[in-house]
């Protein structure tokens, strides 16, 4: 699965255009064009060449960076931890505030609650993150100063690096559509199964409504829920291209905008691939967790 | 002799996007303690949503329910219909239980089986973890499920459907409840297993000394469990009567329908079967009299003006119809 | 549970159903605009959405009209203003000018050129193959549906942003990539809901009838399967359009779509980034009608799919 992706890019990218053009100047001349993509091997049948880079790839090599004259997985494998934990504290923030709404909302049809809940559905899906980047800059930092502009700054606990309110505006920023999200998914996770019968059959024992909600409503509407946050994840991971830009959070994403900005070819594709290839692994360890909580498909 | 239950003018209303739904019209019965009250009707007659409402269980934001059901099992009845909700937990499930129809849809696809009974043990007997359990399996092993101490760990989706179904039966006596009601318990199953899962209730419902509700579509079945009989019709009961007499003579041109749409095996094939013209009333309208007209084969103007009252017709036998089906002539009022 | 409207005709008495006029059975077309016009009215957000995206269409459209100056016209002196109402705005630019003096009003009218262009095109594109080849799948089967359909799910479990600036950095700036870029990666999603249907509908009895009594398979096509899928297909249409508007911008915030010299909304806001700290509007006005767009297409697309699902109909309130 992961290979056929992988393959699939690659073919993608060289059916649609020729890296070489993204590599050299607006100016170059055709000849040098070819040589330069002879010397690079574009010049080879495309099989060849996905076989050369997965080798490669296999023994660590994911080609090298030509503006930090690195090998690419070395910055890639550095930017990691800062994305990483920008996207976990934004998906944190999205949890606690998109499952609790959407919770709410959809136990309260039709109410006030649940007006707030397909209102922050709404919002999340129409406001752009990297338009909610900038004006939560406008507001937040040049108008109140409460946070800074851009950058990562910490302290230090127990040895660690943790990152200081730095992280609260674009954490917030890449979390907004995540919170919409599953805001509206959980309504509509909790709407759904509140209409169970098992449900009405829990109230006709007379349990005590906190277990209807724990045991019942809750414990089988978190079943859907989970693929979905495992989604999320991943999207959080490409807003974080958006995010990462404006807050020049030194993350993956940054990474990426600029090394297509420098037109640093080998740089874009171990990072595009690298992202590829923690997405699909996410969806495999969704699909893992899944089986470990709904038992209809344990025993299965 | 007072009645466990005592249902009065109970009705019941579904506001939805396209207007009401009268769903139950002035419904009224009495429940005999330790009686097993048959309540019949075709789908739509309102007999399930009869019961939800009773017990409170329809959907808060749309069902509008009035009328009383008192509950009559101590010095003071307590109608359940006002009761507030944490009230009425206190009845639910420990005094008035309830089996459904399809047990796949009814069990809680996430919780064991065994949770699932021991919760109720938990919630309203107060039993810790140890005792429920043994008592959980204890009740499994009442319900005839085998091994009853491993199919508690069981998720319902392992189980067959009877096996389900009588998961569920065990859930509902778990706590001794004084009424069960069944409604349609067997009408999932296969036909084997119906028998097996009728006679469970009956043996249990003997041993336990327990009030039955027995809702069903179909008349056949009725004769051999129920002592007495209620048949809805479009919301409302439109007959009650003790079984035997309602066979014999049916007072309620709905009921002679029914009847005469079973086919009748002992008889000798000469008498046809019967089915009744047409189909049942579209609820959205506000009854303002007899449902039946339009298919009543007896029909005339009075039945066009207002609701029929429940003229008393012999001992225990009410029938809510202006003509009379013996005279073969209109009833005269009181 | 409760009984719906009921359909059998027989035997009942008119009084009974008060003469209820089943609109749906009314095939005129003043009737069935009029049907729209009532379900439309009856929900309050799906016709506040349709305007809204008429009017950014209308914008679109007659932005040479609408404009009240033109969007590149560079004008120095006249630089760097704020909106109208602010301190040292005029009414000549109501929403101010960036930092060579371009008229923002004009040029978010002309931004929306590129976004609607972006999104009818690419949507049709995606739309058109995505069906084709969804219908293929679904009714031929067999190997040519596993390979699609593995393709498919290859395709929709990649990152899409990734993946998207991946291609569009390679492709390079114009707004025919920008369109194919969004038509052509936007397939599987369409394939992927038009085979579900046919499956779905092939379960259906009307369509086994119309096969066993030997109906050619084109017919059963154009006959009774495209009425069915086009519900849901022109449902996932509207939400993509404003997906692929929102990335059409996303990727000219990064410097990746059409190129810098086309007014679009996402190159509006990558340029007035650089000036965010001391000419925030550069920023807030384009963005404000991405969201305004979104909005729109959003709130319209939940309507229609309400509407156009009869089962999600039926189960509102």
């Amino acid at each position: 699965m992961l290979l056929g992706v992988l393959f699939l890019v690659f073919f993608l990218l060289h059916l649609t255009g020729d890296p070489v053009t993204l590599m050299v100047s607006r100016h170059a001349s055709p000849s040098e064009i070819a040589a330069l993509r002879q010397e690079l091997g574009f010049d080879r049948p495309i099989l060849v060449q996905f076989w050369d880079y997965l080798t490669n790839a296999l023994q660590g090599d994911f080609g090298h960076s030509f503006r930090y004259r690195q090998p690419a997985m070395n910055l890639v494998m550095e930017r990691i931890p800062a994305t990483i934990e920008l996207a976990s504290v934004a998906l944190f923030m999205a949890i606690l505030m998109g499952v609790t709404i959407g919770i709410l909302g959809g136990s309260n049809p039709n109410s006030i609650l649940d007006s707030l809940a397909r209102g922050i559905g709404l919002l999340g899906q129409t406001i752009p993150t990297f338009w909610l980047g900038l004006i939560l800059i406008i507001i937040f930092s040049v108008n109140l100063g409460w946070f800074p502009t851009y950058g990562r700054s910490t302290f230090e606990l127990f040895g660690l690096n943790i990152p200081d309110k730095s992280i609260v505006l674009p954490a917030f920023a890449l979390s907004l559509f995540t919170t919409g999200q599953l805001a509206r998914f959980t309504r509509s996770a909790v709407l759904e199964v509140m209409n169970e019968e098992y449900v009405t059959t829990a109230r006709s024992k007379g349990l005590r409504k906190i277990r209807i909600y724990s045991r019942y409503i809750l414990k089988n509407s978190a079943i859907p829920m989970i693929s979905i946050i495992g989604v999320q994840f991943s999207y959080l991971l490409s807003g974080s291209i958006y995010i990462e830009t404006i807050f020049s959070w030194p993350g993956l994403g940054n990474l990426l905008a600029e090394a297509v900005s420098t037109r640093d070819f080998f740089l874009v594709q171990a990072t595009a691939f690298f992202t590829s290839f923690v997405v699909i692994g996410l969806q495999l360890v969704t699909d893992l967790i899944y089986m470990l909580v709904d038992p209809r498909i344990r025993y299965r | 002799m007072k009645p466990i239950l005592s249902v009065k003018q109970l009705n019941t209303r579904f506001e939805t996007f396209d207007g009401n739904v009268y769903a139950v019209n002035d419904v009224n019965f009495e429940l005999m303690a330790g009686e097993t009250l048959a309540v019949v009707g075709e789908s739509g007659s309102g007999k399930s949503v009869t019961m939800l409402s009773i017990l409170g269980l329809l959907p808060i934001s749309t069902a509008r329910v009035s009328g009383h059901a008192f509950f009559n099992k101590n010095v003071k009845a307590v109608d359940l219909i006002v009761l507030p909700a944490n009230a009425l937990n206190r009845y639910r499930g420990k005094h008035i239980s309830i089996i459904f129809q399809d047990a796949l849809r009814s069990l809680n696809p996430v919780q064991t089986v065994g949770e699932q009974i021991s919760e109720s043990l938990m919630t309203h007997l107060g039993y810790g973890k140890r005792k429920s359990y043994r008592r959980a399996v204890e009740l499994l092993e009442m319900v005839g499920i085998s091994q009853p101490d491993k199919r508690y760990y069981s998720y319902p989706h392992m189980f067959s459907g009877g096996m389900r179904q009588r998961a569920m039966i065990a859930i509902a006596i778990s706590c001794s409840p004084d009424i069960l009601i069944a409604d349609e318990p067997t009408t999932a199953l296969d036909v084997t297993i119906q028998t097996q899962i009728t006679e469970l209730i009956r043996r249990l419902q003997r041993e336990m000394g327990m009030t039955v509700i027995w809702i069903t579509h179909d008349l056949g079945v009725v004769a051999g469990i129920a002592d007495r009989v209620m048949v809805m019709y479009a919301g409302t009961g439109v007959e009650i009567s003790p079984v035997d007499q309602l066979y014999e003579s049916p007072q309620h041109p709905y009921t002679e329908g029914l009847l005469g749409a079973i086919p009748n095996i002992s008889a000798t094939g000469k008498k046809r079967l019967v089915s009744i013209v047409g189909a049942p009333p579209d609820l959205f309208q506000e009854p303002a009299h007899c449902q039946f007209a339009w298919r009543c084969p007896y029909v005339f103007e009075k039945c066009w003006k207002r609701i029929p009252p429940n003229f008393k017709i012999g001992e225990g036998h009410l029938s809510k119809c202006f003509y009379d089906l013996k005279l073969k002539q209109p009833r005269t009022e009181v | 549970m409760i009984k719906m409207k009921n359909h059998q005709k027989e035997n009942i008495n008119p009084e009974s159903t008060g003469l209820l006029v089943d609109l749906e059975e009314d095939r005129s077309i003043r009737a069935r605009l009029y049907y729209i016009w009532r379900l439309l009215w009856r929900d309050k957000a799906g016709l506040i959405g349709l305007i809204v995206f008429l009017i950014i269409i209308i914008a679109a459209i007659s932005a040479p009209l609408l404009a009240p100056h033109d969007p590149l016209q560079q004008n120095l002196i006249a630089s760097r203003q704020p909106p109208f109402w602010a301190e040292g705005g005029s009414f000549e630019h109501l929403l101010g000018t960036d930092n060579l003096g371009r008229d923002i009003l004009s040029r978010i009218i002309y931004g929306a050129r590129v976004s609607i262009m972006v999104g009818f095109l690419g949507v049709s594109i995606a739309f058109s193959l995505g069906m084709v080849i969804g219908l293929i799948a679904g009714y031929k089967g067999g190997r040519i549906e596993n390979v699609i359909m593995t393709l498919s799910n290859m395709v929709l479990s990649l990152p899409y942003l990734v993946f998207v600036v991946f291609v569009a950095a390679i492709l390079g700036r114009s707004l025919l990539n920008v369109i194919l870029i969004f038509g052509f990666t936007n397939i599987p999603i369409f394939v992927r809901v038009t085979r579900g249907e046919v499956l779905r509908l092939r379960e259906e009895g009307y369509i086994e009838a119309a096969m066993s009594i030997g109906q050619k398979t084109p017919a059963i096509i154009f006959k009774h399967i495209m009425p069915n899928l086009l519900g849901p297909l022109i449902t996932l249409a509207t939400f993509e359009m404003s997906a692929m508007i929102f990335y059409e911008a996303g990727l000219g915030f990064l410097g990746l779509s059409v190129p810098p010299t086309i007014p679009s909304w996402g190159n509006m806001l990558a340029e007035g980034r650089q000036y965010l700290t001391y000419f925030p509007w550069m920023s807030i006005y384009p963005g404000l009608a991405i969201v305004l767009t979104g909005f729109g297409i959003n709130l319209f697309g939940d309507w229609l799919r309400d509407v156009l699902d009869p089962r999600m109909r039926r189960m509102k309130k």
